[in-house]
């Protein structure tokens, strides 16, 4: 018994190392079990169950009845007897285009405008002024609000004739008619606009203070003693420092303007002018018999994220695994 | 033997009293939930109206309130009823939904069989699908026009027949009353959004210059013709002339706001802004009264869209022995007259028209028969399951039509297109 011990001992001090190696693997693994699990029952299982969905001709009145139709939901065509072909499916459907060309739209002019604001905000907040803290806090107001609540808000502050915004326009010789800001195609994807760059703006400007707040006090003062001026500083010193937070900033918000919803399903929830991609989706999902085609349009909102996301990233030269550039 | 007959006789006898009484004691216990969507002052008068149901059975309602667009109703019902929720037992539903939620509700047909004969046969019709009875009637709704009387005896005028003198007498009246400094003021107020109103809307212009009812109850497509064309493109004259350019975008609570507020000569709505207008806080207080909805040419007849509530039980409801008394109780006799006092919401039971205490309270109801004769049901028997969609098509074509995207005889030759794919072999 004690000769084994003896002989075993060397190998015993390498496995307990490596059973240390090993451990603290395991012990990682145990850690981060819980959120895997999360993950996977909150985020992968219902993705997977939709893409699922979007090959059947499942109906919301059965969601387990449904039969496996392939690729129908998305293109179709069948020769008529006269020998015209027709087309059917989410890629052929115009609402579905004009959705999509909605939500792009929409991305890219509140995500600009946005990501200027903030900045502006962002470098305001970044000088020092007494009650900065206060200032800072209440910036963020217009961002902690419900999106619900403030688009319900909006929404009457919006009214055409009892609206606080045409009033004060009116007022102030603006404006010679009241504007009925949601009701007209011209004007809904304005005020939609609007109101989000009223949201989120505080968010951007966050983000991007944040980023304002690491770069060293010293380069300024050495562009300082230089007699640098204040433009080109910006241009050259602060605006390539910030540069990388300001990339994430601008892809969280793109990632959020791509699957906008809530605003526009408060605010113009029909007009045609507005209707996101993820407002088509739920509409064929839910309201129209057609839960099936529905699941295959937010396939293919994901898909189109995924794309933006992959091309920005590529773009960019976008680093997002934080090791280094 | 005979004696042993009669002993077991008395003893099953006294088991199903005691049944009864155990499970009596059992549903004492009940919370029910029941959701509805609010317009107006609905929380309060349901409290009021089911107080006495918890009373004599000892369950108690919980109110669900939902958003005032049957729309948004309608989706989340519609997620609930799919997920199977057990926490709503009763849904309150909208005319247009039996044959789309059938088969999740119970079928009502022989807890009710007493109660059915008394109401309004096409409004039980509505509820029966495929011989089973989803909703049990709660009201009606019919919509009226409501006219300021004392502007129109102000300005010399009748109340207008056609929707060409609605066009005329509103129009003048808006430009006396503009002209003596109510910058605000405006002709006509109705339901323009592009929602299930809008289609309701448009349906009443279109059945009244005898342009069909979109789909006819054989289930051909007739919306494409130039009666309806002509109806809609005189509502679009009306649009930043005689009507805000917002009523885009109302649905009926802005179109009462306008109203209410005394901005408005004609506003078109459902019952329940009677009330509401006459009541103390009411800048239009006294000063108002309602006639049937103009119609289409002078010798055509009027048109409104049939509304209504019900109230179905969920298949998936723990209590629906409790869930069941409660919606019969609900579109009993009481209630209905209850409701009718209340909200000057349209009994279904067909002798409260003839009731003098709701005569007395609300004038207006014995009067709304004649509205309600004219009634047009929306074609949600014919399209089936595919009725959302269908109504939905039909609201963007008369949206774009207003917006003055494309003219009306455009867009219903596409809309015509749109609706044959639609149909496809069969609705």
């Amino acid at each position: 018994m004690t000769n084994a011990i003896t002989t075993t001992a060397r190998p015993a001090i390498e496995r307990r190392q490596l059973n240390l190696q090993q451990q603290r693997v395991r012990a990682a693994f145990w850690f981060l079990a819980p959120m895997l699990v999360m993950l996977f029952l909150v985020a992968a299982w219902p993705l997977f169950r939709s893409i699922y969905f979007s090959f059947t001709n499942v109906t919301l009145n059965n969601l387990y009845a449904g039969e496996w139709i392939g690729f129908d939901n998305y293109l179709s065509w069948r020769t008529l007897s006269s020998g015209r072909t027709i087309w059917r499916g989410t890629l052929v459907d115009p609402a579905w285009w004009n959705a999509v060309w909605n939500t792009v739209r929409f991305s890219l002019v509140s995500v600009t405008i946005e990501t200027i604001l903030g900045l502006l905000v962002a470098l305001v907040l970044n000088a020092e002024f007494k009650g900065r803290g206060l200032v800072r806090a209440a910036i963020l107001i217009p961002w902690a609000i419900p999106t619900i609540v403030s688009a319900k808000m909006w929404s009457w502050m919006l009214n055409d004739q009892f609206g606080i915004i045409n009033d004060m326009l009116l007022n102030l010789g603006l404006i010679d008619h009241k504007i009925a800001w949601t009701a007209s195609v011209e004007t809904a994807m304005v005020a939609v606009l609007i109101v989000d760059i009223w949201k989120t703006t505080p968010f951007m400007a966050l983000l991007c203070l944040a980023g304002l707040q690491m770069i060293p006090r010293d380069i300024y003062e050495a562009a300082k003693v230089d007699g640098v001026h204040p433009l080109r500083v910006f241009f050259n010193v602060t605006l390539p420092l910030v540069r990388p937070a300001l990339m994430v900033a601008v892809i969280f918000r793109m990632l959020d303007a791509l699957r906008i919803f809530d605003l526009i399903y408060v605010l113009t929830p029909n007009s045609k002018a507005t209707k996101t991609m993820s407002i088509i989706s739920r509409e064929n999902l839910i309201e129209f018999d057609k839960f099936a085609y529905g699941s295959a349009q937010s396939t293919l909102l994901f898909a189109i994220i995924a794309v933006f996301v992959a091309a920005y990233m590529w773009l960019g030269k976008l680093d997002l695994s934080g090791e280094g550039r | 033997m005979k004696a042993h007959l009669t002993n077991h006789a008395i003893r099953s006898a006294v088991f199903a009293a005691l049944a009864t009484v155990s499970f009596g004691a059992m549903a004492a216990a009940a919370e029910l939930h029941y959701v509805l969507g609010t317009v107006g002052n609905d929380v309060e008068n349901f409290r009021k109206l089911v107080k006495p149901w918890e009373a004599t059975t000892g369950n108690t309602v919980k109110l669900v309130p939902m958003p005032a667009s049957t729309s948004d109703q309608f989706g989340q019902y519609r997620l609930w009823l799919a997920a199977g929720n057990k926490d709503i037992d009763l849904y309150q539903t909208d005319v247009i939904w039996a044959p789309q939620l059938a088969e999740q509700l119970v079928d009502l047909s022989e807890a009710a069989i007493d109660l059915v004969p008394q109401h309004l046969p096409a409004v039980i019709q509505s509820q029966t699908v495929n011989g089973k009875l989803v909703a049990l009637p709660l009201f009606t709704d019919a919509p009226a026009l409501y006219y300021r009387k004392d502007l129109l005896d102000k300005h010399g005028v009748a109340v207008p027949k056609t929707w060409e003198e609605l066009t005329q007498t509103a129009r003048k009246i808006q430009d006396a009353e503009r002209a003596d400094g109510k910058k605000d003021f405006w002709g006509f107020v109705w339901q323009g959004n592009a929602y299930e109103g809008l289609t309701c809307n448009a349906l009443e212009w279109v059945k009244s210059f005898g342009g069909g009812q979109i789909v006819e109850p054989d289930g051909t497509i007739s919306v494409n013709n130039e009666k309806a064309a002509a109806a809609l493109d005189l509502a679009k004259s009306w649009i930043g002339t005689i009507s805000p350019e917002g009523v885009l975008a109302y649905q009926e609570e802005e179109a009462r706001g306008v109203w209410q507020t005394g901005n408005a000569v004609f506003m078109r709505n459902w019952p329940y802004a009677y009330s509401l207008g006459n009541s103390a806080d009411s800048a239009v207080e006294g000063r108002f009264d309602v006639a049937p909805l103009p119609s289409g040419s002078e010798n055509g007849s009027s048109a409104a869209t049939l509304g209504g509530w019900n109230v179905g039980v969920s298949k998936y409801s723990e209590h629906r022995e409790e869930a069941i008394s409660l919606a019969l109780f609900l579109a009993g006799p009481e209630v209905q007259k209850q409701r009718a006092i209340l909200a000057s919401s349209l009994p279904t039971i067909i002798s409260l028209y003839d009731d003098p205490d709701i005569a007395a309270a609300q004038p207006i109801i014995p009067r709304w028969k004649e509205v309600l004769l004219n009634a047009v049901p929306r074609p949600s028997a014919s399209a089936k399951v595919k009725y959302n969609e269908l109504s939905s098509k039909f609201w963007s074509a008369v949206h774009e039509t207003l917006s003055g995207n494309g003219s009306a005889a455009e867009n219903l030759e596409v809309l015509e297109l749109d609706l044959e794919d639609l149909k496809g072999g069969d609705w």
